[in-house]
């Protein structure tokens, strides 16, 4: 456990959806069902979701809520896929995403 | 194209309130709201509101919520969830983007209540994984149950950076430093003691130079900035942190209104582009409403007023009800919307510096530069006396909207009178019984019971306590000051949970009698 918060002092314990494993970069990972993606990523201490297409800058989580789409990866195969706000589901492949792709720039 | 009487763009609690108050009166509504979930950012507010009984007071923000969603269920509202409004036209046309279709609509009366989106600054860095916004920070500890990091520094001491900045300690993260480019904290004077108290430093005059690291945040430095905003030389701090959050305003979301063409304007008063409307909220085009954040950055108390208001306004505008019961229903809306709107923050006295206190007591500039009342400072506010046996102390010295703690106490100890904003007075002639009600009934944790000259040589503070891991009775550690300095060693004496406290503890320790009136934080050994 790295960043879940196991009791808190006001909401006490948060009720989970049932544990699920999925992909991340080829790495199995766990979470659990319904949660953000960004939410099981940040638990896994991911902190990169994307390069930016240009200048192939590093981009995480931002604003959580949907709005910024820094935090977007490829799931699934589909690129451009808000991971703060995209349940989490079983067998999920979830991709760093390199400009609009899955591929590392110096394989595109 | 389906056509209702209301569409109501927003489920937050602008929105759901107008939708109940139209459905109420027999309007048939659907509300659209972009998010997986209704609530808005209700659901993330975990602390409890100011105010007074009408407005929710004490109440948390989620069991707010909680109690909107029951209401609007009850009264029949259709809210229709992951659907985002993109386009609102002249004659009230409205599209709405579900999966991947855009459905067509059209309301006879149409209320936007869309929120605010959060204002950023820009640093070197900036762009970083690690560097976040305040409510990003909120839904991740307080909807998804995950910290948004370890170690982070908060700039913007207005309302939200001081209130998420308690909450991110209260989830378990360590807040390095709490940092604002303006001169004094913005926000309420008791949200910011009560971060101070735990040891956070605030940084007045200061912003951040620049985030630090390669792919993610390892650190930051801040530098204080002069009058004109810029940096000084030589003043450079470095903090190692993980995590730099950003809460530094919201600005109103209020394209489609734009896009509509209702007359806007530029109000910095207000937070942004702003539509003109009536004190119902109605906008130049008739039969468009507006509630909320979108008409001008309030919080969730007064947004849920509005939105009463407008769902009220458009019952009439559609002929459910006639003018005379317009009026007879706004009449206690209107009351309460002014409420809120009184004191030291309303919105008339944005940016001004206040010397004084209704009251002509003199404003604490100690928790305008630095987050705390000054030792000396403290004893000049009427909830702030001395007493043999035990009785309240009410570090409550800002004028604000919130009287709950005067009907806690069931021995009326406590007087705040008629006018909602003054600060707490001690009935000297009340008999204070210790049941520390009025300490859990505090929504800025600022009262705490002293029990003086009862054991020589020594005073019992009773304190709110919402952090875990609880301390339990027979602990030894230390009493912490104002500032969160370790003042000297202290023994908890007992910890009462009760249903009726709703979740703020009540800690007593024991302190030398000296320290009673400074020690106002427990830390474990």
């Amino acid at each position: 456990m790295q960043n879940r918060i196991d009791e808190h002092p006001i909401l006490g314990e948060f009720k989970k959806g049932k544990k699920i494993t999925f992909y991340y970069d080829g790495k199995k990972l766990e979470g659990f069902e319904g949660e953000p993606i960004a939410a099981a990523l940040k638990e896994a201490g991911v902190m990169v979701h994307r390069y930016t297409k240009k200048k192939h800058e590093p981009r995480g989580i931002f604003c959580a809520i949907g709005r910024c789409t820094d935090c977007v990866m490829v799931v699934d195969g589909k690129p451009n896929v808000r991971t703060c706000v995209t349940p989490l589901k079983e067998g999920m492949v979830v991709q760093t995403q390199y400009g609009v792709l899955a591929e590392p720039f110096e394989e595109q | 194209m389906k056509r209702y009487d209301l569409v109501i763009v927003g489920a937050g609690p602008a929105g759901l309130s107008a939708a109940i108050e139209a459905a109420k009166r027999g309007l048939q509504v659907i509300v659209f709201d972009e998010n997986e979930k209704p609530g808005g950012q209700l659901f993330k507010q975990i602390h409890k509101f100011f105010g007074s009984k009408e407005h929710k007071a004490k109440v948390r923000g989620f069991v707010i919520g909680q109690q909107l969603l029951a209401e609007a269920d009850e009264a029949g509202v259709e809210v229709v969830l992951n659907a985002t409004v993109v386009g609102l036209y002249m004659d009230k046309e409205i599209v709405v983007q579900i999966d991947d279709q855009v459905h067509h609509y059209k309301g006879d009366a149409v209320i936007v209540a869309t929120g605010a989106a959060e204002n950023m600054v820009t640093f070197d860095g900036w762009t970083l994984p690690g560097v976040i916004g305040a409510g990003a920070a909120q839904t991740m500890m307080n909807l998804h149950g995950i910290k948004p990091g370890k170690k982070i520094l908060m700039l913007g001491s207005g309302n939200v950076g001081l209130v998420v900045g308690f909450q991110l300690i209260q989830a378990g993260c360590e807040v390095v430093a709490l940092v604002d480019a303006a001169p004094r904290v913005g926000g309420y004077g008791v949200h910011a003691a009560k971060v101070a108290r735990t040891g956070v430093p605030f940084y007045l005059s200061h912003t951040i130079v620049k985030a630090e690291g390669e792919t993610e945040v390892t650190g930051v430095t801040i530098a204080q900035v002069d009058e004109h905003f810029q940096f000084m030389e030589g003043t450079e701090k470095h903090f190692d942190v993980d995590t730099i959050c950003l809460a530094v305003g919201l600005s109103p979301m209020s394209q489609l209104l734009k896009m509509a063409g209702c007359e806007m304007e530029d109000n910095p008063k207000r937070g942004g582009q702003v539509p003109i409307c009536n004190k119902y909220g109605e906008t130049s085009i008739d039969g468009i409403f507006v509630a909320g954040d979108v008409s001008g950055i309030e919080e969730a108390s007064s947004a849920m007023i509005e939105g009463r208001m407008a769902g009220i306004a458009a019952a009439h505008y559609l002929g459910y009800i006639n003018g005379d019961e317009l009026e007879e229903n706004m009449s206690c809306q209107t009351s309460a919307l002014e409420g809120l709107r009184q004191g030291m923050f309303a919105p008339k006295n944005r940016g001004k510096i206040l010397e004084r206190t209704e009251e002509g007591v003199l404003t604490s500039m100690n928790l305008l530069k630095k987050g705390f009342v000054a030792d000396d400072e403290i004893e000049r506010y009427p909830g702030v006396t001395h007493r043999v046996g035990i009785h309240p102390v009410m570090e409550c010295t800002q004028n604000i909207p919130c009287n709950p703690c005067q009907d806690a106490c069931p021995k009326h100890c406590i007087k705040i009178g008629e006018k909602i904003t003054s600060l707490p007075a001690v009935d000297e002639t009340a008999q204070c019984i210790g049941c520390g009600l009025c300490v859990a009934s505090c929504s800025g944790q600022a009262i705490f019971l002293l029990q003086e000259g009862v054991e020589p040589g020594f005073t019992l503070i009773t304190m709110p306590y919402e952090f875990l891991p609880l301390p339990e009775k027979g602990d030894e550690g230390y009493g912490l000051g104002r500032n969160g300095e370790k003042l000297c060693k202290a023994t908890v004496i007992e910890v009462k949970t009760s249903k009726a406290y709703d979740h703020t503890n009540l800690l007593t320790i024991k302190v030398p009698e000296e320290m009673g009136m400074r020690v106002r934080f427990y830390k474990a050994e």
